[in-house]
């Protein structure tokens, strides 16, 4: 099965070489005519005019930096997933287009001018909004993570896909604007007993949550826009659902209605899906809060160390319960740290950028990275969430993953014991 | 006698106006508007585990096995077990708690609210709610039917769907332990840590990792 599997992808790479030859990308050697003294071909001719790109898109030499999915891991690309390509991002922001894909059944496309939000059940009056409502309420900016729960959920059982991409890429970051749930409801009223929501989205999978009002209360939003655009379509166009800090389907997309009711829903997706079967047989529920996490996006399988000498580790790191306080990163596999450089901003439920340089003089290393968050709360090994939850947990690895760096700069994803 | 009804009449829609003018005022912006109950019947389609929320319907397991073989079992398999990686719906009991869990609505989904809101809104894969509320109930039953949870004439209805036990139903905690980890207090061991650093696996030979 395995092995059919592979040669089943690998045939499918050959063909995609074949039919698809026409991607450029960065050459590995220079061509020497375009150096210093020559004159590089790009410089005697015009270049295209401001009325050829209206909306922009990188660099043709960047056509590798996308979002990239395992084939063999769903049955339908409409119900499935692909990853954002961590390795190759600098800074927080995650590009609108790069912000991995999540769907139950495909991507909605909703006419913002028949968008509607209802709100119905233990509210005083029972509302719907349009769009354009919506925007006329006080609006907010902030930065989050979206992190799905089953990041890295293929590396329970060991190191199983060998790519930062793979393993750590369900997660984004992006600037949000949008309404402020408190500041909605104020418009419907809540009756006292209203102790959840449900959240429901209007794609075909229907896709709902229940979510406790305290969170919803406290910080969750109505969200149109992202890092300063509408919503793209695969995360939830015209508007969705944020929910700081917790797993990422609870941030219902296309989001259709908001009911308030006493007890939870007890969907499909918080029942039969994203809960965390332990070695017993009893399986936890409702765990909504993604826990401190980091990993180390450069080097890593995908970022290969190149040359001998200076080197500038780049990482990641977050924690749903706020602020990220420290990182730490190993190069001898965690029996030594050193503490790493975290960039401005720092800010609560959103990813952090850390450097570290070091030396590399061909030597044998591997590399961890550690997060510590701000209730001080340190990111765990999996054999410590492995001896409280067993191996057939899907959801919630939050463990330090291992790059194994070899002497000729190659990177590995590996697991230690 | 007239005069006197069209005086009341015009007491009672005072008052009505007072009622609505005082809510007006407890609403912070003046903007949205009041849904409907047709409108909000149209949406409101959830199904919770006591059953509120169903709506008005039957089927049987009996009557399911042909709705099934027409509408489900293209991906799930005559019998639920599953087309190629499409999921099993049946089986599953007593794996649970072993290192091959199989998770179907008979061994693991807690309650059968769940299935019907679920095969309702969401199914056929790419038709959702194409189903009659009969042809939902029909196939609840007989998935509950086939997973050994009912009989095959069980009149499975917006009545008794609330009732049914399932053999998962207690097989879940709460609330979230976490965090379920030993170091909450922010200083972990900086050096000469005794952490094991031998490999013992890696990716590459599993080798499923797709090839660009």
């Amino acid at each position: 099965m395995k092995f059919s599997r592979r040669n089943l992808i690998k045939s499918f790479a050959a063909l995609g070489s074949i039919g698809f030859s026409t991607k450029v990308l960065a050459q590995d050697k220079p061509n020497p005519n375009n150096l210093p003294p020559n004159l590089p071909e790009w410089t005697p001719d015009l270049g295209t005019g401001v009325d050829e790109n209206p909306y922009g898109s990188p660099s043709e030499f960047e056509s590798d930096v996308i979002r990239r999915n395992v084939p063999w891991l769903t049955a339908s690309p409409q119900s499935s997933v692909n990853f954002t390509p961590l390795q190759d991002l600098e800074g927080i922001v995650t590009p609108n287009g790069l912000c991995f894909e999540r769907h139950h059944g495909g991507v909605a496309e909703i006419n913002p001018t028949d968008y509607r939000l209802m709100i119905n059940g233990l509210v005083d009056r029972e509302m719907i909004f349009s769009l354009d409502d919506l925007k006329r309420f006080p609006q907010v900016n902030k930065f989050y993570f979206l992190e799905c729960a089953a990041n890295g959920g293929m590396e329970w059982k060991g190191a199983q896909l060998n790519g930062c991409q793979y393993t750590f890429g369900m997660v984004h970051n992006v600037q949000y604007t949008g309404v402020k749930l408190s500041d909605l409801l104020r418009e419907t009223g809540l009756k006292p007993k209203a102790k959840w929501v449900l959240a429901e989205g209007s794609d075909t999978s229907g896709m709902t949550r229940s979510i406790p009002i305290e969170k919803i209360l406290d910080d969750c939003l109505i969200a149109w826009a992202m890092n300063g655009e509408a919503l793209r379509p695969e995360q939830g166009y015209p508007a969705r659902l944020v929910v700081p800090g917790w797993e990422g389907n609870m941030w219902v997309k296309w989001i259709r209605r908001l009911e308030f009711g006493d007890k939870p829903y007890m969907t499909r997706e918080e029942t039969s899906k994203y809960t965390d079967l332990l070695r017993d047989g009893k399986a936890r529920m409702f765990t909504w809060v993604m826990e401190a996490k980091s990993v180390v996006t450069s080097p890593s399988p995908e970022k290969p160390i190149l040359q001998k000498g200076i080197q500038q580790l780049r990482g990641l790191a977050w924690s749903g319960k706020g602020k990220i306080k420290r990182v730490d990163v190993s190069f001898d596999g965690g029996k030594n740290w050193r503490t790493a450089l975290l960039h401005a901003p720092i800010m609560p439920k959103s990813l952090v950028r850390f450097t570290l340089p070091f030396e590399w003089s061909g030597e044998e290393l591997l590399i961890q990275s550690r997060a510590i968050d701000e209730t001080g709360y340190v990111q765990p090994y999996i054999q410590e969430l492995q001896k409280i939850r067993g191996k057939n947990s899907i959801y919630h690895n939050n463990s330090i993953a291992t790059w194994l760096v070899n002497k000729s700069g190659k990177v590995d994803n590996v697991r230690l014991g | 006698m007239y005069v006197w009804v069209k005086i009341v009449s015009a007491l009672m829609l005072t008052s009505l106006i007072t009622i609505f003018s005082s809510e007006a005022s407890d609403r912070a912006f003046n903007l949205g508007s009041i849904a409907t109950s047709q409108q909000v019947k149209g949406w409101d389609i959830d199904v919770r585990p006591d059953g509120v929320g169903a709506p008005i319907g039957s089927g049987t397991a009996f009557d399911g096995e042909e709705v099934f073989a027409e509408q489900c079992a293209s991906c799930h398999g005559d019998f639920g077990e599953g087309v190629d990686r499409w999921p099993e719906l049946v089986g599953g009991d007593g794996t649970l708690n072993t290192h091959d869990p199989l998770k179907t609505t008979g061994s693991y989904w807690p309650y059968a609210s769940t299935i019907f809101d679920y095969i309702y809104r969401a199914m056929p894969f790419g038709a959702s709610q194409s189903l009659s509320y009969d042809e939902t109930y029909q196939i609840v039953a007989y998935l509950l039917y086939m997973n050994d949870i009912i009989d095959d004439d069980f009149v499975l209805s917006d009545q008794n769907i609330g009732l049914i036990e399932m053999p998962n139903q207690d097989g879940f905690l709460l609330p979230d332990p976490r965090p379920d980890v030993s170091n909450i207090n922010g200083n972990p061991c900086m050096e000469n840590c005794n952490v094991p650093v031998k490999i013992i696996g890696k990716a590459k030979d599993i080798d499923v990792t797709p090839e660009d």
